[in-house]
């Protein structure tokens, strides 16, 4: 039996990485493709935020001569049917589908929370209410329930946020109910109960940060969902409204027409949505596989 | 499951009655001369001046006698419009359930008897990619390969010429749709086949010398089908949603695209009646699910 040195093991398995960069610089090593989807979405973010200095033109800038233009050094990817420049507007357009991504996952999560907490916790008639909630925001696909929404709440970027986050609040609700079930009957809580915490602050200050892996797991996913959901809403017409660009809509401006004469319109809009979502999904699955790695996927 | 349904009738019911301003506000602003007479009689025709409650109720009764009510739009029976179209998403449904789970399974399986291959990272490369692909984009793009490769697109029509045809109208926007779900399929089917190959009857089976076909497919396969059929039983409740997109992209004229098409032009009976159905078939799938279960894990039965 060779002898085995325990240096070069214990390096290998991370024994001196424990804290800060170090740390994350080799949880980044063991997980390659999680490293390249937060790369993506930072430049996605970095994009969105830097829009205005990237973009060379007005997203919004018509140019009626060089409409329906092929890519070109002018043009980087071609131009729409007014004559508008399409990296332009994708660039932009990074803006709005994260913001909506975002601020969608971010309100859907903070009200799942909440739900989850209470239901959990107080159990009776509270959780009893609060199931039934659940189970009726649960029995439409999200794509519908965010269709309804939009629908009877009137095309604008708020809406349009509480449209998809509505949605998303079950999933969340659930998974912090049942980890807020588990952790209820722990001693620690008890403990705190005996010694005179409120309610309040047993939730928040125990309970809440031992939820928050499967939580941040979760929200991963869920912002690829709201990103599909929101390119969904605006390709049918019924998402974002005009002004703003949305790759949603500029999949749908194009649509059967232009597939023959530019198929640039089809193509640049269509990989900026799968490369974002695809971005969350690797650093989702990543995160999953750090945090907890009896799921396996 | 029936006060979830009600609940959804009550919810959806309110939510587009929230905005103020209903169906004849509408069609007078576009008409242009108001007749304030007109308007009320109207109303009074559609049953709009009743209180929210009565014309709730209205629906609801109605709906019990498989009186749906009437569509603004074309002032037929709801029923009329929505029954003809349901066959055909139903076809696309079954076809698309039907490759997820064809394309979907045997990949998974591959994927984790191969782990750590090439071939593994390459399929799950390929799952999460279906996974992210918008799936009207995909439509999109069928359509411009299939311009290019075969100088037409697969164009719905009633009366399919051949079967070729017939084939193509029907499978590929199956695909577009069922690629998702085939993703979907795949990683879970390959998580509960991982999870499976490491249990202790497993190392049993090969020291008795069962073949691998036997281990991997009579004993790993059925043992893990509980999360396969969960996720496939999701997936066929949540399809509808990329049913709305992927009818739209290929022009089909089924219940999903005509959902669509009843909010554009707030024709709320339309859109009430196909809600409740859609969530109708949810309940369905998951009571189906939930049967299965007893099926194939004999462990589960369930008090009666």
């Amino acid at each position: 039996m060779s002898a085995i040195n325990y240096d070069v093991e214990l390096k290998r398995a991370g024994a001196h990485a424990t804290r800060g960069w170090r740390k994350y610089t080799f949880l980044a090593g063991r997980h390659v493709l999680g490293t390249i989807g937060l790369v993506i979405m930072v430049v996605f973010v970095l994009a969105a935020i830097f829009a205005d200095v990237i973009a060379r033109f007005d997203p919004l800038q018509v140019d009626s001569v060089h409409a329906l233009a092929a890519p070109s050094a002018k043009y980087w990817l071609g131009t729409d049917a007014f004559g508008r420049d399409v990296f332009s507007r994708i660039i932009h357009g990074a803006r709005i589908s994260l913001a909506v991504g975002l601020g969608s996952t971010a309100l859907g999560g903070s009200i799942g929370v909440v739900i989850g907490l209470a239901s959990g916790y107080l159990s009776g008639w509270v959780d009893l209410i609060f199931q039934r909630i659940i189970d009726i925001l649960q029995a439409l696909p999200l794509l519908v329930l965010a269709l309804v929404m939009t629908a009877a709440l009137g095309p604008s970027l708020e809406n349009v946020i509480i449209a998809i986050a509505i949605p998303l609040v079950p999933s969340v609700a659930r998974v912090i109910r049942a980890n807020t079930l588990a952790l209820r009957e722990l001693p620690f809580v008890e403990a705190a109960n005996a010694i005179g915490m409120s309610d309040t602050r047993i939730v928040f200050r125990h309970i809440l940060p031992n939820t928050l892996a499967p939580l941040i797991v979760l929200a991963t996913a869920q912002l690829g969902s709201a990103i599909l959901t929101e390119a969904s809403l605006s390709f049918l017409g019924l998402g974002i409204p005009e002004p703003y660009p949305s790759w949603g809509r500029m999949l749908s401006e194009s649509a059967a027409e232009y597939v023959r004469t530019a198929p640039w319109l089809v193509i640049f809009p269509g990989i900026a949505i799968s490369l974002a979502v695809f971005g969350t999904n690797l650093f989702g699955d990543a995160l999953r596989d750090i945090l907890d790695p009896r799921q396996r996927g | 499951m029936l006060i979830t349904l009600f609940g959804i009738s009550v919810i959806i019911f309110v939510l587009l009655r929230i905005v103020p301003g209903n169906i004849v506000d509408i069609l007078f602003d576009a008409a242009g001369f108001v007749d304030p007479a007109d308007k009320i009689n109207l109303e009074r025709e559609l049953g709009l001046d009743q209180s929210i409650v009565v014309q709730y109720l209205h629906w609801i009764g109605g709906l019990l006698h498989g009186d749906l009510g009437y569509s603004y739009v074309s002032e037929k029976p709801a029923l009329d419009e929505i029954l003809p179209r349901i066959p055909i998403t139903a076809r696309l449904a079954g076809l698309a359930l039907l490759f997820s789970a064809a394309i979907g399974i045997p990949l998974g399986v591959l994927s984790a008897l191969k782990q750590g291959s090439r071939l593994d990272y390459v399929l799950r490369a390929i799952s999460l990619s279906g996974l992210s692909l918008p799936s009207f984009w995909l439509g999109l793009l069928i359509l411009m390969a299939s311009v290019s490769m075969f100088g037409t697109m697969p164009i719905y029509t009633p009366n399919p010429q051949s079967f070729g045809q017939a084939i193509a109208i029907y499978c590929v926007p199956a695909l577009a749709v069922g690629f998702r779900s085939a993703a979907l399929v795949m990683r879970i089917t390959r998580s509960s086949m991982l999870e499976v190959l490491r249990q202790d009857y497993i190392r049993t089976a090969r020291a008795k010398g069962a073949s691998e076909t036997t281990i991997n497919f009579r004993h790993a396969l059925k043992n893990g089908m509980l999360p396969i059929i969960t996720v496939i039983g999701i997936e066929a409740a949540f399809l509808f949603g990329g049913l709305i997109v992927t009818e739209t992209v290929f022009n089909i004229p089924g219940i999903a695209r005509f959902l669509v098409e009843a909010i554009r032009w707030r024709d709320y009976p339309i859109v009430q009646n196909l809600v409740m159905f859609c969530a109708l078939i949810v309940v369905l799938a998951n009571f189906t699910v939930d049967m299965l279960y007893a099926v194939f894990d004999p462990r589960i039965r369930y008090n009666d």
